[in-house]
């Protein structure tokens, strides 16, 4: 440790001021705090201590809580791979193919966005935050299994350079940036996400009834053909993974999807791990499902078709509502940043989300529109609750 | 009658080395300071003695352009050794060796019956001149109360619930019958009611549970409760225009002597706090004290911060330093300058922290004492909104939105998110569980600078 740490204070003067890499300055300290927690100490005046938290601990934080989402995601991508193929494997073979496929896309998304990071670190002088340290977890876990990696590496620079850098860097972004990288992928390539990319397949051949349909979808359908969406969704599958769209099936998350949101169960678990450690707010997460859940049960009240008609706790599970409503609805930055804000905003989102799952098939992943659109709107919901408690103030006032 | 106040919002520091209730008396210290500094609005202090003038305790020191009628006077008797300016010629600090046994000036004395039938403008001039005007704080801004205007009320908090704050009940023991004159005084000062705050867990001593003629309040709840700030707020919000006066039971009893006894009389109780000090007890000595004797072959160690005042409002001054004019504690911390391997994940138990994050385990052992040093544990990074201020601030204000406001140097949002209503103290928290490690006091005092010069 002594002699690292001799080593990074031989080089520091490099880069400070009057240094030969004085422009490589902020890239220096990303690396120097990386190692050892600055030496600093508190200022003559004001608070003489400081809570041991910093915002690497935090991100550190919800990374963990991510955890559960990313093994089980790699299980389930070779897990689904040998159904789908129709082999037998053991556990230890699923889990190494998910391995296999998914670690380059974690290693793709965290390496051009911490490449542009501190690019513009070193341009801008400032210095870089560990913000992406999230996003570039979050990115993968939404990307489906079968994603070509140069994909990745686009959706996440234009993320990066058009969703975060354009607005002023890392807490400047209006909406979130993982899920910036999601939409621009959804939208500039839309024939490569749909279909069979939910499941990894390879070189090998998919057995015979093999679709790559999704509950969504399915449900979707539904509407079209006025089947009872339960119905077809407990059938589908026969042949070679049955009852893979059982409600408990999704709610565990045994299903082809996104890497890292198809099982609803390690949502909660990295709920719990949120909402424990304080990183997360339990406002959005519950408002979130509970906007979901009422919208739902009020579309049922009103009925008209299939899918309408489908029961609210179906809307729980299917999708990636739960993976949304946990790690992306509450990304600090992009969030509503009032508290009573908070569960506005939150309700709106699981509201949004199945009502446009239900009326615009188009768009059937839902959560991913409503949380980008009240991501905009997150401003607006704070500007009320600030102006009420700007009136309380007047109010007494005048009494 | 008073109200009954329960707040829940906050986050009680517990730290090592709280004053244990022993009262001892050593040599007093050779130097006392006086530091126009601690005074806020005071815009151009402007001293009244030369170096190797002598003064008697109660003998004017400076006087500020703003309010010249207002005298900051000497707390004991000695020679000015010193006056300290800075840049601009600003006077910093006024030194004075002092005497063996401290003299007095003499001001007029009064008995409890002709104090009742004082006229205001009499009591008032007593006041200015003598120095113990100071000790009045206008809110909003926190500055010294001008003498000009009628508060709407005046505040008095009767606890501390700052880290290794002193215990009023042995600070202010014996004191009742100054205490309650000082009270009658100051009821003729305002237009409305002087409120005496109390906390319900605490032990209240006689001196403020006897008193009468006042409002008792009763609080109750974690750090910041005890900030005078967070209690108006409750009681008795303000709102622009108004004006409010705080004062800290050592001034009420001070006024209680002057009127009394016929002097200025200085003397308190210092309690000396803090891990790294052998002895944690209370010293009487007097406002400015240098803490050089204090700490005398009473520190643990050498490489120490010491601390005028509290760890969260507080100023280092160093070993040679001074107490300031409000301080009534000095707080010994280890100096946290050092590097520590992969520090932004290393768990500990040991690491005190609010939050909960991974690693920090101090909220399972809340009540605990720990040792906390002055390193700032991560570095600047920009604001992020984890709603955690709110969550140390028991006040119906948005802190914030309302340091943004100040960063943005927007008055109007200012005026309209409530900076009238805080100063450093009630924010102070807020600094301490930031997770991007801003000044937050320094912020909010900007910000209330601009405010009044607008």
């Amino acid at each position: 440790m002594e002699f690292i740490k001799h080593q990074i204070e031989k080089i520091k003067p490099n880069f400070e001021k009057g240094g030969k890499w004085e422009k490589h300055y902020y890239s220096f300290e990303a690396l120097e705090t990386f190692l050892f927690a600055p030496a600093t100490t508190n200022g003559i005046k004001g608070a003489q201590i400081r809570d041991a938290i910093d915002l690497k601990r935090l991100m550190m934080t919800v990374i963990i809580s991510m955890v559960p989402c990313l093994l089980f995601g790699m299980w389930n991508v070779g897990h689904q791979h040998f159904l789908a193929i129709g082999q037998a494997a053991s556990f230890m073979d699923k889990f190494w193919i998910g391995v296999v496929q998914v670690m380059p896309v974690v290693v793709v998304s965290y390496g051009v966005g911490l490449g542009i990071e501190f690019v513009f670190a070193t341009f801008r002088r400032h210095p870089v935050n560990e913000g992406f340290l999230v996003t570039g977890m979050l990115i993968p876990l939404v990307m489906p299994p079968d994603v070509p990696l140069w994909q990745v590496g686009l959706a996440t620079a234009f993320a990066v350079i058009i969703g975060k850098e354009a607005f002023g860097g890392t807490g400047m972004n209006v909406m979130n940036v993982a899920l910036t990288a999601r939409a621009f992928l959804y939208f500039a390539y839309p024939t490569d996400i749909s279909g069979s990319v939910w499941t990894y397949i390879g070189d090998a051949k998919a057995v015979a009834g093999y679709s790559g349909a999704t509950p969504l979808s399915l449900a979707a359908d539904a509407a079209t053909t006025g089947t009872n969406v339960v119905a077809s969704l407990n059938s589908f599958g026969a042949g070679w993974n049955e009852g893979v769209f059982s409600f408990w099936n999704m709610f565990i998350g045994i299903m082809p999807g996104c890497i890292g949101e198809t099982s609803t169960l390690m949502c909660l678990v990295g709920a719990i791990i949120l909402v424990a450690t304080g990183a997360g707010s339990w406002k959005v997460i519950v408002s979130v499902f509970g906007g979901a859940y009422a919208m739902g049960l009020v579309l049922n009240l009103i009925g008209g078709n299939a899918f309408v008609e489908m029961p609210a706790h179906y809307h729980l599970v299917i999708g990636g509502l739960a993976f949304g409503a946990v790690f992306m609805a509450t990304d600090p930055v992009t969030a509503s940043q009032t508290e009573t804000g908070k569960w506005i905003y939150g309700a709106l989102i699981g509201i949004f989300t199945v009502m446009i799952r239900v009326f615009n098939p188009a768009y059937p992943e839902g959560i991913m529109l409503a949380i980008l659109l009240m991501n905009v709107f997150a401003p607006l919901i704070d500007y009320f609750v600030v102006s009420s408690n700007k009136k309380r103030r007047l109010q007494r006032a005048t009494v | 009658m008073g109200k009954f106040i329960r707040l829940k919002k906050g986050f009680t520091i517990n730290l090592v080395g709280k004053a244990a209730p022993k009262v001892v008396e050593i040599e007093q210290p050779d130097t006392f300071v006086i530091k126009p500094t601690d005074f806020h609005g005071t815009y151009m202090p402007k001293p009244v003695v030369k170096e190797g003038d002598t003064v008697k305790a109660g003998s004017p020191l400076f006087h500020d352009k703003r309010h010249e009628n207002i005298i900051y006077t000497a707390p004991v008797s000695g020679e000015v050794v010193e006056i300290k300016r800075g840049e601009k010629r600003k006077l910093l600090e006024i030194k004075i060796l002092a005497d063996k046994k401290v003299e007095y000036e003499t001001f007029k004395k009064y008995t409890v019956s002709e104090i009742a039938n004082l006229s205001t403008a009499a009591l008032k001039e007593q006041l200015l001149t003598s120095g113990v005007w100071p000790n009045l704080i206008e809110r909003p801004f926190g500055v010294v109360a001008d003498p000009g205007v009628t508060p709407k009320a005046i505040h008095i908090s009767a606890f501390d619930t700052h880290p290794l704050a002193p215990d009023y009940s042995v600070l202010y023991k014996g004191q009742d019958q100054y205490f309650q004159v000082g009270v009658d005084i100051l009821k003729k000062l305002t237009a409305g009611a002087v409120h005496v705050n109390t906390h319900t867990t605490s032990e209240i001593s006689t001196v403020f549970s006897q008193v009468k003629g006042v409002e008792v309040n009763k609080f109750s709840g974690p750090h910041p409760v005890g900030c005078v700030g967070i209690q108006i707020h409750h009681l008795d919000p303000i709102n622009k225009g108004q004006i409010v006066w705080t004062i800290a039971p050592a001034g009420v009893i001070q006024i209680g002597k002057l009127f009394l006894n016929g002097i200025y009389d200085a003397s308190k109780l210092v309690a000396v706090t803090g891990s790294e000090v052998k002895n944690s007890q209370y010293y009487k000595t007097y406002t400015g004290a240098s803490v050089k004797k204090f700490l005398q072959d009473n520190l643990k160690q050498d490489h120490v911060r010491v601390i005028a005042g509290n760890p969260l409002t507080g100023t280092a001054v160093g070993k040679e330093g001074h107490i300031g004019f409000f301080d009534q504690q000095v707080s010994v911390l280890p100096e946290g300058d050092y590097a520590e391997f992969v520090g932004w994940i290393t768990p500990g138990e040991r690491k005190l922290s609010f939050h909960r994050a991974i690693g920090l385990f101090s909220f399972l052992s809340p009540g605990k004492e720990r040792v906390v040093d002055t390193n700032t544990h991560g570095e600047p990074r920009a604001f992020v909104q984890s709603g955690i201020f709110e969550q140390v601030v028991p006040m119906d204000i948005l802190p914030t939105h309302l340091l943004k406001s100040i960063l943005a140097e927007d008055i109007d949002e200012m005026e309209a998110l409530g900076i009238y209503e805080v100063i450093e103290e009630d924010l102070a928290l807020c600094e301490f569980v930031d997770v991007s490690k801003h000044k937050v006091q320094e912020i909010l005092r900007e910000g209330l600078e601009l405010v009044q010069q607008s």
